[in-house]
């Protein structure tokens, strides 16, 4: 099926979203739709779903053009979704969720045909390759399998064009391969996948043709070949340093100690093991790790908002029995992993969360009293100096982009002058020039002498930044390196492999190797993992969940 | 769209709608207003929800008229007919209403003629009076809404802050001025303690406020029952029924509009509360930390706020305040009777529709619980001036309508085609429930 929008416009009162936008996809091709967040990649697929009108402009489905008015009509044409957040039942299983809609019933009076539903994820996911027990239920599956449900959902409804809408911002990069996997198993399949990333990297990796957008408008299409200096200027509009150049790190005293810090998990055991490390001053720690390995535990740990046994040492004094305010007090910044929940209060304006954490102390307030002025004066300047673009400090933060919710999260914690920063997934879900700018500020904190510890599942950011790598695996720190190291190699010890174990594994089979005899990385590591404890990993749980005898009870 | 870029050179040159907001304050400018018209302001839809709750309450005035049902009967004979009297049976309803709240006509032109001027005040102090618990107990409501709470307890609160200042008021004798303060503490001292061991209890165990505030305004009812039931504690001694003796006459507010059921000090007293829950949310840490702990409890935890004494800390304030409403109650000199067990009326729930109708704003609370006091003090009025007469009853459809129409925005952008705004200022006192 080819699938064409022509001069696609979509106004917002004065604010045009998509302006004249042309886009051809054509059968069996992976297309990538490259742009900053706020581009209007969004607002075009939206159009393209049926959830918006356009205000110009036509669609056509194998050159006739077409009216889609709802979802409904998108779904008839052969149009599927996969939003960026799942439209799921997690209280149901996989083969009620992908049915769910479209239910079979027999016997003619409403009895639903779970054996047909069954029967029609088995079938799917063994022709691409999308590993799922049709009988588990979506809220116990990981984030990748979860997505790899909603596709299935979106083929059942015999869908030739696939919207992936940021499919990996979710991901972990070993899920990402898995869903390149299945990408590429769909177009062999005759299907086209609409792939919608601001990563460059992946985008370049996995389409067949890239179209970029900026500011609503097709700026350019370019093949994969593209160097990735030329499609980030053309995504944000200027030339842009994809890696932050930094000096060697001249590390100076220790400036932050953990010495057999545990903490226990919700559900019993434990989800930080007898962690020590070190962090000198003036030095980068770049702690990599698959999402889910304690990395939250050990933030929230080390800030005092989750319980904790063992030490903490700032600048040689124990602070592992003081409170957050305390440990902020005491010079530690703050960056939580998510922005939206922990970092910011969206209904507060820019100024009021500028001072979130300082909001008590001169000279912010005197007693209980506020000094409004002083707040107004030092957020404009705030804004001014880390670049944050907002029409006014008044404006809620809700309204400003990733980016800039992160400037200002950013603009609160370094400039209280603090000892130790500590910033979980820093850049997740921005775009390139947030990036930039974003790394370049924490690479200034080493540079003054900071000690910095970075928490990142994103193995770009952990190259750029670290001086020094962690890998956290299930709660422990299997072992450090240095950032010279091979990304194999990494991979590995991200999967539980000793520093020692995953060297030896990477001389031996180079990824591509790997990838010939079929094998994922997670399954090549149990191979190498004391007591094969691959098998209680949640990535290894879904690999050996293929074929028919998995969906048997 | 936020996501302004460093405008490459050709661009900076056009103009960038994304951008227009970018003075620091758009003026207030005609152009201003008609925005905010027809987005749909919160202000603007809290006066449309008023006029829908108007006209729905005259379709029942009209309806409940036989006179005019007849007359409409005869519609196509006499059309003038229907159309006049429909008119002034709404009229004459709605003037009354009006009449006694605000201000009657008749009353300036006696006083050209030798009246008394004071008379001219009289409805605006009426409203004052019955305004003056509804704003307490609607502050009450409100701050704990912006912390994040719903106080459905603001009723036992006041049951609270009743029994403590009723019984220094009739049990203990002090100088005048002194015993109205130690009245009005002891009721805010009452009220908080109870609002204290809500927020107490939600921050130490877990248990969610709404379950504990409305268990606890059935123990504190009872409680009054039983207080009232032996001489030991409440009750007037040679008294067979449930009535506390009255209060002695230094414990009482003197007047500020003129005797009962007129405005009184304890008016001045929801003005200073008023302003000093104002001052409070905006001005203080301790404001800032109950808002951030309402907006976002996580960021709050994150950012080193203790959520835990926060809860505490507003729910004490949220308590003293529905503490107060009753000190104005109990110290208002009458018309209610000493504390019975219905002192309590309605005030505690009428507090969340005040809230509710003020956006959770002080000054919102404010115009809202002399909105609620108006139609009140009108309502009394109007059943005296009708025939056949509209009950009263008419005034509290109004509310509810008013509320019915704050509480769904899109209703009314519905109804009057606004264009749909971004927020609406609702959200922090619709996800109450949450907490």
């Amino acid at each position: 099926m080819k699938l064409e929008l022509r001069g696609i416009t979509k106004r917002f009162g004065g604010l045009v979203a998509n302006d004249g936008i042309d886009l051809v996809v054509r059968p069996g091709e992976i297309k990538g739709l490259l742009g900053e967040n706020g581009a209007g990649k969004s607002t075009l697929m939206n159009v393209l779903y049926g959830l918006m009108q356009p205000d110009e402009g036509e669609i056509l489905v194998d050159d006739r053009p077409l009216r889609i008015r709802s979802p409904k009509d998108a779904i008839n044409a052969g149009i599927g979704m996969v939003h960026q957040h799942f439209m799921l039942v997690p209280v149901f299983t996989v083969a009620e969720n992908v049915t769910l809609g479209v239910e079979r019933t027999r016997l003619g009076f409403g009895l639903l045909d779970r054996r047909r539903a069954r029967k029609d994820v088995l079938e799917l996911s063994e022709r691409y390759g999308l590993a799922v027990n049709p009988d588990a239920y979506v809220g116990d599956l990981p984030v990748g399998v979860q997505q790899r449900v909603e596709i299935i959902k979106a083929l059942l409804r015999n869908a030739n064009v696939l919207v992936l809408d940021e499919p990996t911002a979710v991901l972990t990069p070993n899920e990402a391969e898995d869903l390149f996997r299945i990408m590429r198993e769909l177009r062999e399949g005759g299907r086209s996948i609409i792939f919608i990333s601001h990563k460059l990297k992946e985008v370049q990796k996995i389409a067949d043709s890239i179209t970029i957008i900026r500011r609503g408008k097709v700026v350019g299409e370019r093949p994969p070949s593209t160097s990735d200096t030329e499609l980030a200027a053309l995504m944000v509009g200027r030339s842009v340093q994809l890696r932050v150049s930094k000096d060697q790190a001249t590390p100076g005293e220790v400036r932050l100690a953990l010495k057999d810090l545990s903490v226990s998990a919700d559900h019993g055991g434990t989800a930080i093991e007898q962690m020590s490390f070190e962090v000198r001053g003036g030095e980068i720690l770049g702690i990599a790790g698959v999402q889910g390995n304690g990395q939250t535990e050990l933030c929230e740990a080390l800030m005092g908002l989750l319980p904790s046994t063992g030490g903490v040492l700032l600048d040689g004094k124990d602070i592992s029995h003081l409170s957050t305010k305390e440990r902020l007090r005491a010079g530690i910044g703050y960056i939580p992993e998510d922005r939206q929940e922990d970092g910011l209060v969206g209904d507060f304006s820019v100024a009021e969360n500028l001072i979130l954490d300082v909001f008590d102390r001169p000279p912010y307030a005197s007693g209980i009293s506020m000094d409004l002025n002083a707040i107004r004066n030092s957020a404009t300047t705030q804004v001014a100096d880390y670049d944050v673009r907002t029409t006014s400090v008044q404006t809620p933060a809700g309204t400003l982009s990733g980016g800039n919710q992160q400037k200002v999260i950013l603009a609160r914690e370094i400039s209280r002058n603090n000892t130790v920063l500590l910033a979980s997934q820093p850049t997740r879900g921005l775009d390139v020039g947030s990036i930039e700018f974003v790394h370049k500020q924490i690479v200034a904190q080493r540079d003054n002498g900071v000690a910095v510890v970075i928490v990142s599942s994103e193995l770009d950011e952990i190259y750029a930044l670290s001086d020094r790598i962690a890998v956290m695996y299930e709660g422990k720190i299997v072992g450090f390196c240095a950032p010279d190291i091979p990304e194999a190699e990494l991979g590995l010890m991200m999967a539980g492999a000793s520093a020692s174990a995953a060297h030896t594994v990477a001389e031996g089979q180079s990824p591509a190797d790997l990838a010939a005899a079929g094998l994922t990385t997670a399954e090549a590591v149990a191979d190498v993992l004391p007591g094969g404890s691959g098998g209680s990993s949640p990535r290894a749980d879904t690999v050996e969940l293929t074929g028919e005898e998995s969906g048997n009870e | 769209m936020s996501d302004q870029l460093t405008p490459a050179a050709p661009e900076a040159a056009k103009p960038d709608p994304a951008d227009d907001g970018g003075k620091p304050r758009p003026r207030l400018t005609g152009k201003v207003i008609i925005e905010a018209i027809l987005e749909g302001s919160p202000v603007v839809i809290t006066i449309l929800a008023v006029f829908m709750a108007l006209v729905i309450s005259a379709l029942l005035i009209v309806f409940s008229d036989n006179n005019v049902l007849h007359a409409w009967g005869d519609f196509f004979s006499a059309p003038g007919a229907a159309l006049a009297l429909t008119w002034h049976s709404i009229a004459t309803a709605y003037s009354a209403l009006f009449e006694g709240a605000i201000f009657s006509p008749a009353t300036i032109g006696a006083a050209f003629h030798g009246g008394s001027i004071a008379a001219i005040f009289y409805p605006l102090s009426l409203t004052a009076f019955e305004a003056t618990p509804l704003i307490l107990t609607g502050l009450s409501v409100a701050i704990a809404f912006r912390a994040g709470l719903f106080n459905i307890g603001a009723s036992g609160q006041f049951v609270g802050g009743a029994c403590v200042a009723a019984w220094i008021g009739f049990a203990v004798h002090l100088p005048v001025v002194i015993h109205i303060v130690a009245c009005v503490l002891g009721a805010l001292v009452g009220g908080a303690i109870l609002g204290w061991v809500v927020g107490e209890l939600k921050a130490r165990t877990g248990a969610h406020e709404v379950i504990i505030t409305i268990m606890l305004n059935y123990v504190m009812y009872n409680l009054l029952n039983f207080l009232l039931s032996s001489t030991n504690f409440l009750q007037q001694p040679g008294q067979s029924n449930q009535i506390a003796p009255p209060i002695q006459q230094n414990a009482i507010f003197p007047h500020v509009g003129g005797p009962p059921p007129q405005a009184n000090v304890g008016f001045l007293v929801a003005l200073a509360a008023v302003a000093g829950v104002a001052w409070l949310l905006s001005r203080s840490t301790i404001g800032f930390e109950f808002r951030t702990v309402g907006a976002n409890p996580r960021a709050a935890r994150s950012a080193g706020m203790s959520v835990e004494r926060s809860w505490a800390l507003v729910m004490l304030i949220s308590g003293g305040l529905a503490g107060l409403a009753a000190s104005t109650i109990i110290q208002g000199g009458g018309p209610p009777p000493p504390l019975n067990p219905n002192t309590y009326g309605t005030y505690g729930f009428d507090g969340i529709t005040v809230a509710l109708l003020g956006r959770a704003r002080p000054v919102g609370v404010l115009l809202a619980g002399l909105l609620f006091g108006a139609l009140q003090a009108g309502g009394t009025v109007m059943q005296a001036a009708t025939n056949p007469q509209v009950p009263v009853d008419i005034v509290e459809v109004i509310q509810g309508l008013i509320v019915l129409f704050v509480a769904a925005p899109p209703l009314i952008r519905a109804i009057f085609r606004l264009r749909a705004a971004r927020g609406t200022g609702m959200e922090a006192v619709a996800k109450g429930w949450n907490g």
